[in-house]
């Protein structure tokens, strides 16, 4: 017997009961398609929240001087002078870090003619773009050379333009003032909006952090570090070297605690990702249950099919069907029934997964594993759900079998 | 009649059932044998045990004792499984009730033992399901189904299919029960054709008048032969059939 006849014999079989056969096949595709979209949904909103992480920045490491005591009195972080550009030239050496960018700070007002607002000026270099996945916009950011020459320019967020700049004149080009110092707008950032913490992005000026320490805070230390690694993987190990390298350079003894303090993103993305998963896994639950359902309506059809069929079983076998030949046709029926079932739930699954985008809005993302798995899954449980009745097929005694009423 | 060879030979066949916790004795020691080219009828009634006798020679069931060989090879030692092969390539079985395959055409109902039998290609066994149904006179009916032909018509489909795999013994089960006068006689002339061909053939029936159409008829009581007369001139079915009234209706 081989399988290609088996093959012939199931499908004539599912032929000559097609309603039924689609009947059955309806719990497959529900379950396959719920499984399908479930999961589309779960991974889409896991890709959103992601993709929001990492517009701030998922792979952004903050360095900050550490509470260090001196004579029993802790010292705000403020206080510390442990970092120096030195340091930040160092760190930038390392293989990890994709781009790192030194931090001074000062609060200030900026006057431009009759307006004038209170904002922060901060201290960077161009490297701080990529590690905030900030943009300019209009004109351009500061060169090597600006940094250089401590040269007296800055770019301006939104929010600055606009209480700086209320009759919409464009500021790339002008003067404006931060104290007494005279600043030339050079660029302007790409609106980001407020953050998830509900901080207003686009309330920044940015300056070359050497015109921030020399000409406006006058000291020679940084108050503080951004990097990011070169992948959000990578993070954990990147940290660790730079840990490594700045205890070294600052020459702290093995048992002694760190004077810097390093924080990622990391934390926040984790948290986030472990709550969409627990709604992915939840999702696949109730999809895995569905399926559940479709494939112990396989068992209950292909067991009504084989009562049924009682003389058809018993005719195949008294001309010369074996057992094995009697349990391949009923098991290939309902992997027939559990495959094609399969194969229209991943369509119909991709269709929905694709309306929900259309209708609902909300991100969907199909992985391939998804589609494989769910695949894959119904495929086991034609067999697993086939195997009973078509043993019980395979076990009927032909001379009943054939004079079954 | 006597000189062809020897297709089933059965010596002291014994079979018993458990029922009900008591012990039911189907067969009681049945011996005879049976040579290529012979058309037996096995008569009974009810209880005789010509059903059991029918299920062994058919290699559906197994004797509790005794021995019976079947072109040469004895079943009794056979596997399950060695004996679905040989029902496939040595025997064909023709059923009361026809027991097509619904909703299937003749000629895949015909083409159904060979499907069972990994040796016949898809054309050969297309080639030998046409041909089987020719012999039966349903050559114009290859593609109609189960369901839209006549008793007589589907009785002929399962003789085509008893056929297809060139058996070396036809068993028919009470095969011309469930048909009218007219359509028995004329089933019964296409046994006895087939047999004028060189078929062997066991037509086991409780009907008493359909002996003399046979060359040979066993009579079975209680599980023991109690009579085995060979017919040197059987009687023409066909003269019985167009001797009958013509169905004007």
């Amino acid at each position: 017997m081989n399988l290609l006849n088996l093959l012939k014999i199931a499908l004539k079989a599912l032929n000559n009961n097609k309603l039924r056969c689609f009947l059955t096949m309806l719990g497959i595709i529900i379950g396959v398609a719920s499984v399908i979209t479930m999961l589309a949904i779960g991974q889409g909103s896991k890709n959103s929240i992601k993709e929001q992480i990492s517009e701030m920045g998922s792979n952004m490491i903050m360095i900050h001087p550490g509470h260090m005591q001196r004579g029993g009195v802790r010292q705000s972080s403020d206080d510390m002078r442990s970092l120096e550009v030195a340091d930040y030239e160092a760190l930038a050496t390392l293989p990890g870090v994709a781009a790192i960018s030194p931090s001074v700070n000062s609060g200030g007002q900026l006057v431009n003619g009759n307006n004038n607002y209170p904002s922060t000026i901060y201290g960077i270099t161009p490297d701080y773009l990529d590690i905030r996945k900030l943009k300019v916009k209009d004109g351009a950011m500061f060169s090597d050379h600006d940094i250089k020459s401590a040269a007296k320019v800055c770019v301006l967020g939104k929010t600055v333009v606009d209480n700086l700049f209320p009759n919409g004149d464009d500021p790339v080009g002008r003067v404006i003032r931060f104290g007494k110092i005279p600043l030339t707008v050079i660029g302007v950032l790409e609106s980001k909006g407020t953050n998830s913490m509900g901080m207003d992005q686009d309330d920044v000026v940015l300056a070359p952090y050497t015109t921030v320490m020399k000409r406006i805070l006058a000291i020679d230390y940084i108050q503080g570090i951004f990097a990011s690694a070169v992948d959000e993987e990578q993070t954990d190990q990147t940290i660790d070297a730079i840990t490594s390298m700045l205890r070294e350079r600052h020459k702290i003894k093995p048992d002694a605690e760190d004077d810097f303090d390093i924080r990622s993103q990391q934390e926040l993305s984790e948290m986030m990702n472990s709550t969409s998963d627990m709604m992915t896994v939840l999702l696949a639950c109730i999809a895995g249950i569905s399926l559940l359902v479709g494939g112990i309506g396989i068992m209950n059809i292909m067991y009504v099919s084989v009562t049924e069929r009682t003389r058809e079983i018993g005719l195949r076998m008294s001309i010369g069907a074996r057992g094995i030949d009697i349990l391949s046709q009923f098991l290939i029926e309902a992997v027939i029934i559990s495959v094609s079932g399969g194969v229209i739930g991943i369509i119909l699954g991709c269709l929905a997964s694709w309306l929900v985008n259309l209708l609902a809005h909300w991100p969907v993302f199909i992985q391939a594993y998804s589609v494989v798995l769910s695949f894959a899954v119904c495929t086991i449980t034609g067999v697993f759900f086939g195997w009973y009745p078509a043993k019980k097929a395979a076990n009927l005694d032909p001379i009943e079998a054939i004079r079954y009423e | 009649m006597g000189d062809g060879k020897e297709i089933i030979r059965v010596e002291e066949l014994r079979r018993e059932f458990i029922v009900g916790g008591e012990k039911v004795k189907a067969l009681r020691g049945v011996s005879f044998s049976i040579r290529e080219g012979e058309f037996v009828t096995i008569m009974g009634t009810s209880g005789s045990g010509k059903s059991t006798l029918l299920n062994i020679l058919g290699c559906l069931d197994t004797p509790t004792s005794g021995d019976y060989l079947l072109d040469g090879t004895s079943v009794r030692s056979m596997s399950k499984n060695q004996r679905a092969v040989t029902r496939n390539r040595k025997i064909g079985f023709v059923f009361q009730n026809y027991n097509l395959l619904p909703k299937t055409t003749a000629v895949e109902n015909v083409e159904l033992p060979l499907l069972y039998n990994p040796s016949v290609g898809a054309r050969e066994r297309r080639e030998r399901a046409v041909e089987a149904l020719k012999a039966v006179g349903l050559g114009s009916r290859l593609n109609h189904k189960s369901n839209q032909m006549s008793g007589g018509q589907q009785q002929r489909v399962a003789i085509a299919r008893a056929l297809v795999n060139d058996p070396v013994i036809i068993l028919a089960d009470e095969a011309t029960g469930n048909l009218d006068t007219r359509t028995s006689f004329s089933i019964l002339t296409l046994f006895q054709e087939l047999h004028a061909r060189g078929r062997t053939i066991i037509f086991v029936t409780h009907n008493p008048e359909l002996a003399q159409y046979s060359s040979r008829n066993i009579v079975l009581r209680d599980g023991k032969v109690v009579a085995d007369t060979r017919n040197a001139s059987p009687a023409s079915a066909r003269e019985a059939y167009e001797a009958l009234p013509a169905d004007n209706d």
